[in-house]
């Protein structure tokens, strides 16, 4: 009965979920979103479907990896090297 | 000595996370650590990028972690574990004599570790977010008598000679360096990856020894004494003018014009 792409799909979630302790808005925040997002679709059972939505599911690690390196360069950018760009 | 010879050993501080408001103590002994997020210092983690970096270009054969501090460095160093080097190493140093733990110390502490594991190359972030010292490096590269290479950019591993271009005023310098050496990295040397949770979990299969500071003949006698940590001065309010004439007026009262 159990789907073959179910751990996949758990990984996927339990990755965002740690990203998601870092997210700017709060992990509450993130946490809520990344659910509802993952309710909406409970229902898809085409595997080719799933694994469409888990490459999604990649996508947006790398994009918050992104977000989060970039935040950080920013930060560290504006207090130790304030006259750079002038 | 042949490159593939390499040891790298990379030092990583535990700070306070880079995003959290840094909050003073009422009795101005120290800033809020209780129950504040940590994470490893940014520049710590330029450094050990760019030793797992250079161990996945297998010029560099084993890449160990080092954090002095009290049990928590460990998280710190399994963060380094997760993004890719070999073992941990944890000099433990009581929360008491931590507060007063300085780079001085540090230093003698890296050296006396450099010596004890034989490495051959010192990867350090160029100063720490806590306290800005900008001194662990260039004391340790003094201790071991090694070249340094510090606020680095780029390094590049050419046989026995490192080559490292350096952040300088106005510019940049190119050094080249005989190994062993001590590198220090600057912001911009390379983008750190993220430790991701199955990384951090693997990393838990990993080895953290833990050493204390009297075993490498390290004496933790504070030299320098804190006198009071304080805020940096408020901003002062600005003003709402109505018109530009109280504008114009506002500015020639304060001299700009």
């Amino acid at each position: 009965m159990a789907n073959p792409l179910r751990y996949e799909v758990l990984t996927l979630y339990k990755n965002l979920l740690y990203l998601g302790k870092e997210y700017p808005k709060g992990a509450d925040y993130f946490r809520t979103r990344l659910k509802a997002a993952f309710v909406k679709n409970k229902d898809v059972r085409d595997p080719e479907k799933i694994k469409e939505l888990i490459a999604r599911g990649e996508f947006v690690i790398k994009e918050l990896e992104a977000l989060y390196y970039l935040r950080k360069y920013r930060a560290l950018k504006q207090r130790y090297y304030e006259d750079d760009d002038k | 000595m042949a490159a593939a010879g390499l040891r790298a050993m990379v030092g990583v501080k535990r700070v306070i996370d880079y995003a959290v408001k840094v909050r003073v103590k009422p009795d101005k002994t120290g800033v809020v650590t209780d129950g504040v997020k940590h994470s490893m210092n940014p520049f710590c983690e330029i450094a050990v990028e760019e030793a797992v970096r250079l161990k996945e270009k297998k010029l560099i054969s084993e890449v160990v972690a080092v954090s002095c501090g009290p049990q928590q460095c460990q998280e710190t160093i399994r963060t380094a574990l997760a993004m890719g080097a070999d073992r941990g190493l944890h000099v433990e140093v009581p929360a008491k004599d931590y507060e007063n733990l300085s780079p001085f110390h540090v230093s003698k502490i890296l050296a006396a570790l450099v010596k004890k594991e034989g490495v051959n190359l010192l990867l350090l972030g160029k100063q720490a977010i806590d306290d800005d010292c900008n001194q662990t490096g260039q004391m340790t590269a003094a201790f071991l008598d090694w070249p340094q290479g510090t606020f680095a950019s780029e390094v590049t591993v050419d046989g026995d000679w490192l080559k490292v271009e350096r952040e300088v005023d106005g510019g940049l310098e190119t050094v080249r360096l005989k190994l062993p050496a001590v590198v220090t990295a600057d912001l911009r040397l390379n983008e750190p990856r993220y430790a991701t949770l199955p990384n951090i979990m693997k990393a838990k299969k990993k080895k953290i020894e833990v050493v204390k500071p009297s075993d490498l003949g390290v004496d933790l006698t504070p030299r320098v004494k804190t006198l009071s940590v304080e805020d940096p001065p408020q901003r002062q309010a600005g003003v709402k003018v109505e018109t530009v004439d109280d504008l114009v007026a506002k500015l020639k009262e304060s001299g700009r014009i």
